[in-house]
Parts: C-alpha cells; structure tokens; sequence
C-alpha cells in the first residue's frame, strides 16, 4: 500500500526527516511513536503532500506509485487521508456541504458523475451513526466552535465519508474524553478492512489500546530508530523515550 | 466647459424648470449650489478623499441631464430585481422615473417618488421637517446632489407599520448619452415601531461612462426596525458615489450592507447619528474587486448618546490591481457614557499589485465606553488551503471556499434570503468556481 524510501525532508533549511523507511501493506495497522519534536506530524503532513515542506530526498509509493510530485488534492483522489491534528475551521460552510463537496471532487477526478444526492444522504445517514454524531451537528459551520473532541470525531466522521485507502491518523485522540476516544476508535476499526492500511501517529500509547497495531515504530529525531509489534508501545509507556535513546548508545 | 462651470451654469435653467412645494426648498437648493460653487469636487488633498482621486472620471464630458425619456424592456433588467419575492419598486431609467418597471402604494404607507414628495402639497409637512435635515451641508458632493434633487425614491411607513414585502430602488442608466451624471435622491422615514427592507442597486446597461452622486437620508423613528441593502455589481465604466445618512432615535436599529463588487470608482459615505438612547447601529459591508477597480468605504458613526451600540464589519478582497479603502470614524461624544462601539475591518490581497489603505480613527471624548477596532491585511491562510486539498477539493475551489467563509460573517446576516442567495451567487461567480452547492 505505502512504501516510504531514504525520505528526507526539510523546511526552512532545517532538515527534520533524517531517512526514513516504512512499509505499510494493505490490512495493516501501523503506529508510529515518539517524543514531541521528533518529526511525526512532519512525515504526515509530507506524505499527505503538504508544500510547506521540502522533500530533499527519496521518495513515496502508494500501490507502487511514486506520489511525492503530486499536489494534496491529487493524493487525496488516490485514496490519501490525512486526520488533522488541529483542524481547521470554515465557517459559513457547513460539514454537510463540505463533504458533498469533497466527495463530487474526488469522484470528478476519477471521472464519475455527482453522487446522487439520495445516496449522499444515505451515506451521510449511515457514517453520522457510525460516529455517534446528531444530525444537527452536520448542518453546523464545519469545526467552528467545535470542541476539541467534536473536531476529532467530526475528522473521522470525514473518513468514513471519503473511505481512504490510507489513512493516517495524526494524534486522532489528543483532547477525546474515554468515551469520544472509544467511539473515534470503534470508527476506524469498523472501517478497517483488508484493502486498506491505517497509519496511527501518537504520543501516547492509550490510543493503541482501542485501535491494535501490527506494528509500532519508534520515530526520533527524524529516524525510525526502532520497530516491534504492539507490545513495544506499552514498553514505551512503561519506560519513556529516554529508554531507547540510552539503548542507541 | 470644465464640469464644474456646466454644472454651476445649468443650475439657473433647472431651478426654473421645477415647481417646488415651498420657496424653502428654492432656498435649500441655493445655498446648496453655493456651497458647491466655492468647494468644488473634492480633491486628494482633503484627508477625507486622499485616497480616493475622481480626477480621471472628471474629465468626461457628463451632461447633467438625460436628453431623452429612455426605456428598457423588463427581459433585459429581470436579473437584476428581486424575482422570488414579491416586492415594492421604484425604478428609474438616467434619472427619470419608469412607472412601467415600478410598482409603488400609497396604500397604509407611501413608496413612491421625491419629485411627488417636493411638489404636491400633502407632503409638505414631511419635506419641512425631513429633507436635508440630516445630510452634512457642509459636504460639497451632498450640495451638488441637493441643488439638483429632484428625483428618487420617497418611503414613509406610519407607525407600527410591518412592510409586508422588500422595497427595491433602482437605478438603471442606458447610455443614451456619451456620459451621464446622475443626481439620485431618497428619503427614507420610518415611524414609530415601524420595520421596513430596503435594497439599493445602481445598474448601466450600456458602457458608456456613468457618475452617479447619490444622496440618501434615512429617518429612524422610536423602536423602529430598517434593513438596508445595496448592492453594487456595476460594469468597469459606471462611477458611484453614495452619501448616506441616517438619523435614529431612541431603541431603533438600523443596518446597512453594503456589497460592492463592481464598478469602476465607487465611494461609500455612510454616516449614522445618533439622537436617542438604546440605539443600535449595524454596519457591514463585502468587498470583491480586481483589475482597477477602486472601492472605497468611508464610515463615520456619531455616538452622541448615552447606553448605544455600533458594529462595523468590513470585508475586502482585492485582486489585480484592485484599490480598496476602510476610513471607518468612530465619534464618541461626552455626553455617551456606556457606548459599545465595536469596528472590524479584515483585508485580502490576492495580488502583489493590489493595494489596500485601512484607517480606523477613533476619537472618544466620554470616560466610560467600550470601543474597539481591529484591523488585518493578509492573504490566505496555508493551512487551511492544505486541509481542503488534503480533502480532495482543487486549489481553486479551495481558495474560493476560503473567501466564500472569510465573508460568510456579513452574508449570514443578510435578512432576505432571496438577496444572501444572490450575493452568494454573485460571489461564487467572481471568484470563478460552482461548488456544487448554494453557498
């Protein structure tokens, strides 16, 4: 599904990416941790395609094709989702609107028709429930005035619309109370399937007790510095970071 | 003949065409003219106009009048009316009344013309108490216009009145001149509880050069209720100065929208007075220009009593080499304590050409208010734009559903829905995007 080769990346002449090297196959859940500032929203936000940043060297695959060139919406029609850490508000459109939008975009890019609107509603009825989510909040101004944890289900909300091939989850649960965390949580694992791949970026290891990884890596300074399976992550909850950067030397 | 000289001359033949109500209104007119004689059109060194040159417009050689009674036909003006909704209208066609294209009552209130209102005698009473009682005399473009009133819209709604459906006052200019100055006048009173909706618009349908001076005096009685709209979608060779003024009383509320997304020179003079407590004022206004376009907004609201309340949000985008001006005054007066004054003027540069001049003045003279301004230039946030592409959406519409939301504050609170949608279509139509849903 993603194949990341030697990536580096820098922005503003600070070169934050140092190489990494990831491999993540259809049905797969993998998590990537590590300690504020080593570079995790970064990669997401570069495999996703944000300009902001430079890709100096190496490259992304998605289903074998190289996707570094192409621009955030282009990534986003081959099945690219990137879950905001900090989403952003747009008042005066509502989430309704703004997937309606989102959808008939990608669906013209791949060269089909508007999705009728029945089956727009039906789609939007069937997700809403997924999530939890009262119909009212739909007919509200995207993310405007939105809790921290309406914006985060509303994100994955937006997934289950979309249905990803990729999706990347940048700290999907930073500000969810136990209960928000769960149903964000039970959303992806519904959604998860053997034909698409989920990328978990956190902090912390709660998230992963909901959302079960095949594999965690261990991101620092710029460089995966460690791989293992999901009991690596209650290591590091047990242990911290300074563990694996005492064992490096 | 400058314009200046061919105005001043044909005033003499004017006065003595025109049968006024009173010799008041001769004196009125007089005094006007003088004022004008010695101030002549404003120049850039006035504060006032130092951003805003009508120098260039000023060279063209407007007749004062329209020659001829011109007409259009209904089909080629449809667009630009209110069509889902029934409404009262005054239209005029360079200057003259078109019965054809209006609908106006005297039915439980009046919407009809200022040329009835200045001459037949039953309105004497309202034009002695009303007309130019809160324009500036001081103000030369004012004069010019009130020395040459003759025409325009004439509302007066009764006390308690409900209007039961929008007025619409419209300009249309046909070009049947090589360059037309118009002088538009209204007068607009709102008893007592009363509660009207106004919508504005100034239109040519030809290309031929077009300045029109408009002066507009609004009266808002006790506890009245006015929403008034314009909207200025006018083609590259139509000019507009717009001097509004408006006199509320105590607990009225009066809001005035102003979009402007065309023309080629257009100047906003809104001015609110206040003359009573618990009076709200509303001012808002959209800007969507490019190429040369040059829109300016210049506000004064006077706080000249205790307990009131202004709000100011203005909003521009600019493109090409696009001009945008926000000269928002904010006067507080001793005498009001306890106002909350409130201005917000957010800008948008699309080009490294376009030029925006944003000056809020605020001169507060009483020691217990709540005033505030705030001002912001800049261009479109990259996060954002990186969030509705990660969505799928192309840069285009991206961008475009940004400047959609970034006026959505003003458009939301347009009060009739058939206009907000107009508007949102006419900004989804500049910014050159269809985003598959109504905005």
């Amino acid at each position: 599904m993603l194949q990341i080769k030697n990536l580096h990346a820098s922005v503003e002449d600070k070169e934050i990416l140092k190489g990494i090297n990831l491999e993540v196959k259809a049905g797969e859940v993998h998590a990537i941790m590590g300690p504020n500032g080593a570079g995790k929203s970064t990669l997401s936000s570069i495999i996703a395609g944000n300009e902001n940043y430079n890709v100096t060297a190496g490259e992304i695959l998605l289903e074998g094709e190289n996707i570094s060139e192409l621009a955030p919406e282009e990534r986003a029609h081959k099945g690219v989702f990137l879950s905001f850490q900090y989403p952003v508000e747009i008042p005066g459109v509502s989430v309704t609107n703004f997937m309606k939008t989102a959808i008939n975009e990608s669906r013209k890019a791949r060269g089909q028709e508007d999705m009728p609107a029945n089956e727009m509603l039906k789609l939007i009825r069937e997700k809403s429930e997924l999530l939890e989510i009262d119909r009212k909040f739909l007919s509200r101004s995207l993310n405007e005035g939105f809790s921290g944890g309406e914006k985060k289900r509303n994100e994955i909300f937006q997934m289950a619309m979309l249905e990803p091939k990729l999706a990347i989850l940048d700290e999907a649960d930073s500000g969810l109370d136990i209960d928000a965390l769960r149903i964000v949580a039970n959303g992806v694992n519904k959604l998860k399937n053997k034909n698409n791949a989920v990328l978990v970026i956190t902090h912390y290891q709660r998230l992963l007790d909901y959302i079960i990884p095949d594999f965690v890596h261990v991101l620092m300074d710029g460089k995966i510095v460690k791989s293992g399976d999901a009991s690596l992550a209650l290591e590091l909850e047990e242990k911290g970071y300074d563990w694996i950067k005492n064992e490096g030397k | 003949m400058e314009l200046k000289e061919k105005i001043l001359a044909s005033f003499m033949a004017f006065e003595d065409k025109i049968v006024d109500v009173n010799n008041e209104l001769h004196d009125i007119r007089t005094s006007a003219i003088k004022n004008f004689e010695d101030k002549g059109f404003p120049s850039k060194k006035e504060e006032a106009w130092k951003y805003t040159s009508l120098n260039a417009i000023l060279k063209n050689d407007f007749s004062v009048f329209a020659k001829n009674d011109n007409t259009v036909e209904f089909a080629d003006v449809k667009k630009y009316f209110l069509n889902e909704v029934d409404t009262y209208k005054v239209v005029f066609i360079d200057g003259k009344f078109s019965s054809y294209l209006s609908s106006t009552t005297h039915d439980g209130l009046d919407v009809c013309l200022m040329s009835s209102a200045l001459t037949k005698p039953k309105y004497k009473m309202y034009i002695d108490q009303y007309f130019n009682k809160i324009a500036n005399l001081e103000d030369s473009l004012t004069s010019l216009n009130t020395a040459f009133s003759q025409e325009g819209a004439y509302v007066n709604i009764p006390k308690s009145k409900v209007v039961d459906k929008p007025i619409e006052i419209l300009y249309f200019s046909t070009g049947s001149e090589a360059a037309l100055m118009t002088q538009p006048r209204n007068l607009i009173i709102v008893g007592e509880n009363a509660h009207v909706q106004i919508v504005e618009r100034h239109q040519s349908l030809n290309s031929n050069p077009v300045l029109t001076n408009s002066v507009t005096e609004i009266f808002a009685q006790k506890h009245a209720i006015v929403d008034y709209y314009k909207v200025q979608n006018d083609i590259q060779t139509a000019n507009l100065i717009d001097n509004s003024y408006i006199a509320q009383k105590q607990d009225s509320h009066v809001s005035v929208h102003t979009f402007s997304f065309g023309g080629n020179i257009t100047r906003n003079n809104l001015n609110f007075y206040h003359q009573g407590e618990h009076i709200d004022s509303t001012l808002k206004g959209i800007t969507i220009i490019g190429d040369k376009q040059h829109v300016d907004h210049s506000t004064l609201v006077q706080h000249a009593t205790p307990n009131c309340e202004s709000h100011q949000n203005y909003k521009t985008i600019l493109d090409g080499n696009a001009t945008g001006v926000f000269n928002g005054k904010i006067f507080v007066e001793k005498e009001a304590q306890k106002t909350n004054a409130f201005q917000q003027n957010n800008n948008i540069l699309l080009s490294d050409k376009a030029t925006i001049n944003a000056k809020p003045q605020l001169e507060i003279f009483a020691d217990d208010v709540k005033c505030s301004h705030g001002c912001t230039i800049g261009q479109l946030d990259e996060s954002a734009m990186f969030y509705l592409q990660q969505r799928g959406i192309g840069k285009k519409e991206a961008k475009a559903l940004l400047m959609y939301a970034f006026t959505s504050e003003v458009t939301n609170s347009v009060k009739i829905p058939e206009l907000r949608n107009k508007i949102a279509r006419i900004i989804a139509d500049k910014l050159g995007v269809n985003m598959g849903f109504d905005l």
